[in-house]
């Protein structure tokens, strides 16, 4: 295979775009007509060649730029990306996994050859050819955590597992939807949970940290979550917000199509060998609605959801004040034929 | 998810008596392929094809993390047990290919240890030797107190005395030598971790002994697999498969419910884990509690069953499966 890489940025002048093979393969979060909070997670095992899917990191046309834009975050604030001290096995732990993955299902893109403890990889989107000695710490320009981080797109936590919970100790966070590393590092499953309304009521995160504390080795797991955000933006942080805050302002009925954005995460869970630690990958695929609704069975569907979605997930997802504006500009796409199962566009 | 955990073909490449009790097994994959690497603590799940029926035994991997080329565990026989260390002695010899589990890890080490304080009794070393090399390989702080009953029957007690000289230390039963407990522990440096792998008596010992001397719950970690006891055969009905299904006198209730394609989750298969939690929807009789997992208010309530290692007597059993 071979990606072309789109040269965009995610923000000043924004000139992010989604290609129409990358519109076709977007994940879209909703597999039926409404939505509600639930544990959601399958197997993440190889399916659908061609989508996010297929491998366990997906790498796409806006790898090389959205590296540039972690890159330019990272240097304006060095704490989205912090690994306490017992953390750096797991660290190695995600290196591992990540080059031999990408070496194997992307041979043309990355290589890694390794004589004993002495690696060497090829990244050949990013032109970065590093030879190395694994686990020894003074052979990488970073930790491994951040090393390999820096070289891959999306959102990483690391959760230590002891005492029956997980503990969020590690991560490289520049892309997030309105969360700090900075404020929850250290902190457990529950705790960095907190916010969340209704889930805790309903008993998810106890189901679901049961369910994470017996992930097994060989068996990683997926799902999606998704939020709206006006631009392309990678970075709401909330250190940023009186940035990208006030850009939620400006939507008109004009304008809403190309500046309004599906903000889809497809949150993949690994256990890692080396250290039981669990990484968290987080990766962030956005879409504006104008390109949504290219797909007529995403056009009615999303009107519906969002039509129908109770006020707190609005607040929470921070999108109820342009709710009436987007179901009004959403239901001219919706014409109240029923739709098909699943996520993905009909097929023609 | 659907039950079990992800599967290895592998192919038995060595088997090595170490004492009159103890035989040592090496594993390679069978497709010549490397191993997954693990962490110090864990165990593999053992699929033994005995006489038509399929025993499930759970076994702490004792070779190094780092080393892909091969696993190794030690079986300890145990005459009086259901038959699987029999087995493994009497009908597992080298080449034969078997299917066993990726690792799960249910005794870790906590990295943020400034000292890891690890009391082994008899078998229980086996965990403590790939934790050892886990920590050697990363210059970890660890110190072992071994209880073996002969020097004889101390199973790589000489082996890892030559390699730790100042962290092993021995203590012969028939010799009379017992570990110091209490100074052991009065003496170690703040942000010490205390691991126990033995028997229950000592897990106890050691558990009661730190709790009065005010040492932190979440400092404490242990491991303790019960074997399946054999019992009285029992019936039992299933609500949602709807079946009915004999517990033979030397399987589990979780073996019973896998030889009638009933689908039930596991990790430790050992009391442990809390993986194969299962609802009692009716019960005329009495449940033979012998999980560590549900506590004994649950164990009187009647309301949930381990199916691992726990069983029942009585007229009528309905479990939600």
């Amino acid at each position: 295979m071979t990606i072309q890489f789109n040269d965009e940025t995610f923000r000043d002048d924004f000139s992010f775009k989604n290609s129409p093979a990358a519109i076709k393969r977007f994940p879209f979060p909703f597999h039926e007509d409404s939505y509600m909070y639930s544990v959601n997670l399958e197997p993440h095992t190889k399916t659908r060649p061609g989508s996010p899917f297929e491998f366990a990191f997906d790498v796409d046309e806006h790898y090389v730029s959205e590296m540039k834009d972690r890159a330019v975050t990272l240097a304006d604030d060095p704490l989205r990306c912090q690994s306490l001290p017992h953390m750096t096995l797991a660290g190695w732990d995600l290196l591992e996994y990540i080059m031999e993955a990408k070496a194997r299902d992307y041979p043309d893109l990355f290589s890694l050859t390794k004589d004993g403890n002495i690696w060497h990889w090829e990244n050949k989107p990013l032109e970065i050819d590093q030879t190395f000695i694994f686990l020894d710490e003074s052979t990488l320009p970073y930790g491994p955590m951040e090393y390999i981080t820096r070289q891959t797109q999306g959102d990483f936590a690391l959760l230590d597992q002891r005492d029956d919970n997980l503990w969020l100790d590690a991560g490289m966070i520049t892309s997030q939807a309105d969360w700090s590393l900075d404020f929850n590092v250290g902190m457990n499953f529950f705790e960095w949970h907190a916010p969340v309304p209704k889930a805790n009521e309903m008993g998810i995160f106890v189901r679901a940290l049961k369910f994470l504390l017996n992930l097994q080795q060989g068996a990683p797991a997926r799902r999606l979550n998704w939020t709206m955000t006006v631009n392309p933006l990678l970075d709401t942080s909330p250190e940023n917000y009186h940035k990208w805050g006030p850009m939620k302002t400006g939507l008109t009925i004009e304008n809403i199509g190309s500046k309004q954005y599906l903000r889809v995460e497809l949150q993949t869970l690994f256990r890692l060998p080396r250290s039981n630690a669990i990484a968290f990958p987080i990766r962030a695929y956005l879409c504006r609605f104008e390109d949504l609704m290219t797909v007529p069975k995403w056009g009615r569907r999303l009107h519906r959801v969002l039509r129908d979605i109770p006020d707190e997930l609005a607040t929470y997802k921070g999108f109820i004040d342009n709710k009436p504006l987007m179901l009004e500009y959403l239901s001219r796409f919706d014409d109240g034929a029923p739709t098909s199962d699943g996520i993905w566009p009909d097929e023609a | 998810m659907s039950a079990g955990t992800a599967k290895l073909n592998v192919t038995v490449a060595e088997v090595k008596p170490i004492n009159d009790l103890v035989t040592r097994f090496k594993f390679i994959r069978t497709d010549g392929g490397e191993l997954p690497t693990f962490s110090g603590g864990a165990h593999t799940v053992v699929e033994m094809q005995d006489d038509g029926f399929t025993r499930l035994n759970p076994y702490s991997l004792m070779s190094d993390p780092a080393d892909r080329d091969a696993y190794m565990i030690s079986v300890r026989r145990d005459d009086q047990g259901r038959g699987g260390s029999k087995f493994m002695h009497s009908k597992v010899a080298e080449g034969l290919e078997m299917v066993i589990s990726n690792p799960v890890n249910l005794f870790s080490l906590d990295l943020r240890a400034k000292k890891h304080l690890m009391i082994a009794g008899g078998i229980g070393i086996t965990p403590f030797m790939a934790q050892m090399q886990q920590l050697a390989a990363t210059n970890g702080h660890f110190e072992l107190h071994y209880s073996v009953r002969t020097a004889s029957l101390g199973s790589y007690a000489e082996q890892l005395s030559e390699r730790f000289p100042n962290r092993v230390n021995i203590y012969h039963d028939d010799l009379g030598q017992a570990i110091d407990l209490e100074n052991l522990l009065i003496g170690q440096p703040l942000g010490t971790h205390i691991y126990i792998c033995g028997p229950k008596g000592m897990i106890d010992w050691v558990r009661g002994k730190a709790a009065a001397l005010g040492w932190p719950r979440e400092a404490i970690h242990y491991e303790e697999f019960l074997a399946p006891a054999s019992g009285k055969p029992f019936e039992v009905r299933l609500a949602i498969s709807n079946k009915t299904i004999q517990v033979g006198e030397n399987q589990s209730l979780l073996e019973a419910l896998e030889a009638n394609d009933v689908d039930a989750p596991y990790l430790c298969r050992g009391g442990a884990c809390g993986q194969c939690e299962t609802a009692v929807v009716e019960c005329d009789g009495e449940l033979i509690h012998r999980d560590h997992w549900l506590s004994d208010e649950q164990h009187r309530a009647g309301k949930l069953i381990m199916p691992c290692v726990s069983r029942f007597d009585g007229k009528t059993l309905v479990l939600d499966r």
